[in-house]
């Protein structure tokens, strides 16, 4: 981890670090929301930090009233010198939005559109935020600490060719079976 | 008479869905190619059919009780997972395993890495068509299966490490037993050599085939061999040593140019570099306890759970609540098969992570596949795709 990039980063932006520490030996520092990509471009360009590890976000939803609810949180490493270092932004529950960085790292998509899934955060001017591990149907946001870890998604309609074969009643079917199984002209 | 047929020929891009089960590719993923004649003018890849929220079982789960989960992750190397998974819960906890078991993780670690190179190649080169290949592999991998079940009981789900040491120490005669396996590995591996690496058949589909830039993969976030194979010679174990990787010798195999015939080469070499480093790790094995003295973390001993009330009141401790890491956040990694697995986790002082993420090395492959597949043949899918490793459980989560 890199003490001196934090202190770099403070130097430039002093009024956007709103805090920095160093805990286990990952140094962190956590930025203003708004200027999460200018930061993170000084990250990239300047200080060289060229392998993206990994974006992720972690919902604090019991945390004490007033503090932003969701935090993104982005791990980066300098492949020149070997240097790491962990950068937070905290994102409100009301505008769970953040600049989308995809044109600084070229694997931060992929890790955006599994965040967008996940927590419901939306990537400004992301080029691409479809589902990546979730189907499409999917209803809401599972890494969310209020969606309920035995939640039901509902039966995604059929289509109506699909609703022909099932609509025969169970005792009808060949074999007893049950409905899906079409019978031999 | 001549007839002018160029006019009836359909010039359109065909839409092809390959997957998500395809008989070619191991691992459930769809592709959605869109090919000019046979060519491969884009490729959308589209992963999440083995997806079954690791994360959010983990928020429900107690510390010690996430190890298990961490086996389904990468299933051919499950206790590399397990390695780095503790060793993020022990920074966090600021405790160190004893040298006894910073060794032993690191020569398990070894025989998970031999599987999961000779699992990827010995799959890649029978999707080529060498079946009779894939059961070389298969041999020699089955000698490590062997020995992972003597230590833990299990052939692949094996959850032995523990946050602060591991469940046992090895067996007797493993030693042994090891030097024998090693001994027959490297006469298979000769063989397969001789199989493959300068096999006209082979080379021609894996030569200049799959390309990516040193740039681009850094970009991309890719590790492990895939990232070796392009000449960057980043490997975990040797930027930040970990276990025991400090005290013994191995070095880290490269590429040049970056293509599947490359990332064949390094895992070949790689495999050899892990039975030198587990033969040293034998060699220098330490005595002692494989578990650190701290009550706070390990169950203690038998006899002073059943004579003392300290002995009863940790061991009740430990079983009705298990660890209880401080506040704060770290990120652990470690070198696993396809590149850095990595565990950041978040803990508010409980029992139960706030959140433990875990960091997917061939998620960020996957992600570049759509890249590096544009402008090739279908044909390359099978290859490149094999030279991937795309391990669904890791992948999808």
């Amino acid at each position: 981890m890199s003490i001196e990039a934090v202190e770099k980063i403070k130097a430039r932006f002093p009024e956007a670090v709103e805090e920095a520490h160093r805990q286990a030996g990952d140094d962190t520092v956590r930025v203003q929301r708004d200027s999460w990509f200018t930061v993170l471009q000084f990250v990239r360009r300047v200080l060289g930090f060229d392998l993206f590890v990994d974006l992720t976000a972690v919902d604090y939803l019991a945390r004490e009233e007033g503090l932003p609810r969701f935090e993104v949180v982005v791990h980066l490493r300098n492949m020149t010198t070997g240097k790491r270092i962990r950068v937070k932004s905290r994102v409100p529950e009301s505008d769970p939005s953040i600049q989308s960085v995809c044109p600084l790292w070229k694997g931060a998509n992929w890790f955006e559109r599994e965040c967008h899934e996940m927590y419901g955060i939306l990537f400004k001017d992301s080029p691409d935020l479809r589902h990546l591990l979730l189907y499409e149907e999917f209803e809401g946001h599972p890494l969310r600490k209020d969606y309920p870890i035995d939640q039901r998604q509902p039966r995604i309609p059929l289509l109506a060719s699909e609703e022909r074969r099932f609509s025969r009643p169970a005792d009808e079917t060949p074999h007893g079976h049950g409905p899906g199984f079409q019978d031999k002209p | 008479m001549t007839v002018d047929s160029s006019k009836d020929l359909h010039t359109d891009y065909l839409e092809v869905m390959m997957g998500p089960s395809h008989p070619a590719m191991h691992g459930i993923t769809q592709i959605k190619l869109f090919l000019d004649g046979e060519t491969i003018i884009s490729a959308d890849v589209e992963p999440g059919y083995l997806h079954r929220g690791f994360e959010k079982e983990c928020e429900d789960h107690r510390w010690n009780q996430i190890v298990p989960y961490t086996d389904r992750l990468n299933y051919v190397s499950p206790l590399i997972n397990n390695v780095a998974y503790v060793m993020a819960v022990e920074k966090l906890c600021g405790i160190k395993p004893t040298p006894r078991c910073e060794y032993l993780r690191t020569i398990l670690s070894e025989m998970n890495r031999l599987t999961d190179h000779l699992t990827c190649v010995g799959a890649a080169v029978m999707e080529l068509g060498a079946f009779s290949g894939f059961l070389y592999f298969v041999k020699a991998r089955e000698l490590y299966y062997d020995l992972m079940e003597s230590v833990t009981g299990a052939r692949v789900t094996y959850a032995w490490t523990r946050v602060g040491g591991m469940r046992w120490d090895i067996p007797e005669g493993f030693e042994a037993q090891s030097y024998a396996a090693i001994k027959e590995t490297r006469r298979i591996l000769k063989e397969i050599d001789g199989l493959f690496t300068k096999n006209r058949l082979f080379l021609d589909r894996v030569v200049d085939v799959g390309v990516i830039s040193r740039e681009d993969a850094i970009s991309y976030g890719i590790t492990g061999p895939f990232l070796r194979s392009t000449g960057v010679a980043y490997d975990v174990r040797k930027a930040d040593p970990y276990a025991a990787y400090s005290e013994v010798e191995f070095e880290i195999p490269v590429g040049e140019n970056g293509d599947c015939y490359d990332r064949y080469k390094v895992r070949m070499a790689e495999m050899e570099q892990s039975m030198r480093i587990i033969e040293q790790a034998l060699a220098k094995l330490p005595k002692g306890p494989v578990n650190v003295e701290d009550p706070r973390f390990i169950f203690p001993p038998k006899q002073a759970v059943y004579t003392t009330i300290e002995g009863m009141i940790n061991h009740f401790r430990l079983v009705y609540d298990d660890v209880h890491p401080p506040k704060g956040e770290a990120y652990g990694y470690a070198e696993g098969g396809n590149g850095e697995i990595g565990f950041y986790v978040v803990s508010d002082g409980g029992n139960k992570p706030v959140k433990c993420r875990v960091r997917p090395p061939c998620f960020t492959i996957v992600a570049a596949l759509g890249k590096i597949l544009e402008g090739h043949m279908v044909a390359d899918i099978v290859p490149i795709y094999g030279s991937v490793n795309m391990i669904g459980g890791e992948m999808d989560r």
